[in-house]
């Protein structure tokens, strides 16, 4: 009753049919057991985790936009001016799509990977690491976007978001959470310690601080603006502003095509990293 | 019939060193075959590349008549695996671990909660359905980390050093459970470098050292071919071992010179024992015992296999 010695199983079975397809050996098209696994585990274990990253970014709003707010008064943003809030609120929307991915795929990946033995574990089944790398890149993906909707509709909430372009911030948030969750898998599968991963913090503040989240990156010199615009956060920072204040231009279609070249590099990594760690 | 397992010069080499060098064995279907050796001696090693998990640098492997360096997704299919840290989701229940690798297998969730509730009994772990892993002993982690490699049916179990780090009652729980598996007809591969578990559940077995696999053979076949039928272990006190065993030359077939005992290898180990006190030489201790594949090992390869 336990077994059968030899049988075509159903795991057999749909392995089988699996491997008339195209990529079968790197991927079983079974990403959702991934997620499942992550919902699960949010459920047993890591609710309370989870709701902190709700909580900061109405933080940062409340402090700086409300706060320091105060003092600066109103901004210029194409030709209109806008509360001090108002501005900032985009920027820490798209940080917070960023901080959901990458704390997620950064220190719980790395956990999950020399600790708990996961994807080890994952990859001794029939599935493949692209499997493993879209499933665990898509469910930190959903913890970014969370973070950013939740954020969405507290911002809303205040008054800040003033034209239903704002709606497309939904679709962004989840394209920049993906693409941070890309490059955070990715960093985090060639790191051998938890010292490394201090290390990606080091850069990630004052990225955070000086991507033009709390003023115009035009206050500094030419070459550093250039250095800025090359970050992925002053990407997702000024996506999420041109849909804020609905100033639709081809820069939008840049951001997008720049995080749509992260996400699909970033998941390739990942899953080759992934194939060489654990089935080579 | 196809073979289980055919493996022909089979290598893996990282750089200049070579964890397995051209090993060469086969198992059958409903065999239950171990692989022994000290650690260090590639069992792991071989045990990764028949798990599809680890790809060979050189020589022919064939698991079920497909070759894993093609075929990965459908070997793992059908097979079980118990790695040797159990790897256990930590941040999930007893029965959340079986139903999520079951669906790692793409296995349908209305045929996974019969199989987990099937499978808590056989571990039985009924009790700890919905408590998280960390809570379990050992020798339950253990039986859940081997239910776990049942999920998907496998036709083969490879079970990497199943026991180690148990107490002896939840070794004895765990016989029992693999001799159930056996019954069932499931081909066991199991390493190991305890020899009372390779003598309990192996029927033909491997000695591995340095990569290379010494000597082939059933349990009591290699007892026949590199031991006597019984053997004496006497002690003089670590200081008079070496000069007692000087005056020993006749008695028994051979004899072992460990530094805390003497193992003289007998067909008649009382016999023999009477000829030593009766050369006036009187042993602190004195023990007359079956030959085991632990004198099987240390004849091999002049090492004692565990050396705790």
């Amino acid at each position: 009753m336990i077994t059968g010695a030899l049988a075509t199983t159903a795991a057999v079975a749909i392995a089988e049919r699996r491997a008339r397809r195209p990529l079968s050996s790197v991927y079983a098209g079974r990403s959702h057991a991934i997620l499942l696994r992550g919902l699960l585990a949010l459920r047993t274990s890591n609710a309370l985790a989870f709701m902190t990253g709700f909580v900061e970014p109405v933080l940062f709003l409340v402090a700086f936009g409300y706060g320091v707010g105060g003092l600066v008064g109103t901004v210029e943003i194409g030709g209109v001016e806008v509360p001090y809030a108002a501005y900032i609120a985009p920027a820490l929307l798209a940080a917070s799509a960023m901080n959901g991915a990458i704390i997620d795929t950064t220190f719980n990946v790395f956990f999950k990977m020399h600790y708990l033995g996961l994807y080890r574990t994952m990859m001794s089944t029939s599935l493949g690491p692209l499997d493993v790398a879209l499933g665990e890149i898509g469910w930190a993906m959903i913890r970014g976007a969370a973070y950013a909707i939740g954020f969405l509709v507290v911002v809303t909430a205040f008054g800040l978001t003033t034209t239903w372009w704002a709606l497309l911030l939904v679709p962004a948030a989840v394209l920049v959470a993906f693409a941070f969750a890309s490059l955070g898998m990715t960093l985090t599968s060639y790191m051998t310690s938890f010292q490394q991963l201090n290390w990606l913090n080091f850069f990630l503040l004052p990225m955070f601080l000086f991507s033009g989240t709390f003023y115009p990156i035009t206050t500094y010199p030419q070459w550093l603006q250039w250095v800025i615009e090359a970050t992925p956060l002053w990407q997702a920072i000024a996506l999420m502003r041109g849909l804020t204040f609905g100033v639709l231009d081809g820069g939008l279609a840049g951001h997008v095509a720049y995080f749509a070249v992260l996400a699909t590099v970033g998941l390739y990594l990942t899953a080759r990293r992934l194939d060489a760690l654990f089935l080579r | 019939m196809v073979a289980v397992i055919r493996a022909h010069g089979l290598t893996k080499a990282y750089g200049d060193l070579v964890a397995v060098d051209g090993v060469d064995f086969g198992v059958e279907p409903g065999e239950s075959f171990g692989v022994l050796g000290p650690n260090g001696a590639g069992k792991s090693t071989t045990m990764r590349m028949l798990g599809a998990t680890l790809q060979r640098t050189s020589g022919d492997l064939a698991i079920l008549g497909r070759d894993p360096a093609h075929e990965g997704p459908i070997i793992r299919a059908h097979l079980g695996v118990v790695p040797q840290q159990d790897n256990l989701d930590t941040e999930l229940t007893v029965a959340e671990n079986l139903y999520t690798y079951g669906r790692y297998f793409g296995l349908p969730r209305a045929h996974l909660r019969e199989r987990v509730d099937g499978l808590l009994a056989f571990a039985q772990l009924e009790e700890k359905r919905d408590v998280k892993v960390d809570a379990l002993s050992g020798g339950m982690k253990r039986r859940l980390t081997i239910a776990r490699g049942l999920v998907n049916e496998p036709s083969l179990l490879l079970l990497d050093e199943p026991t180690t780090g148990l107490d002896p009652q939840a070794r004895h729980i765990l016989w029992d459970r693999l001799f159930r598996l056996k019954e069932d007809g499931v081909t066991l591969v199991i390493t190991t470098h305890y020899m009372d578990e390779a003598e309990q559940l192996c029927d033909r077995l491997v000695v591995m050292d340095g990569g290379r696999i010494v000597a082939e053979g059933s349990p009591q076949g290699l007892i026949r071919a590199h031991s006597t039928r019984e053997v004496v272990e006497v002690r003089f006190g670590s200081d008079r071992n070496l000069e007692v065993a000087a005056h020993l030359g006749g008695i028994g077939r051979r004899l072992e010179i460990l530094p805390d005992r003497i193992l003289v290898y007998s067909d008649s180990g009382e016999h023999d024992l009477q000829e030593i006190v009766a050369r006036g030489f009187m042993p602190v201790t004195s023990l007359v015992r079956r030959s085991s594949l632990e004198d099987v090992f240390l004849r091999l390869t002049g090492r004692s296999l565990v050396d705790e």
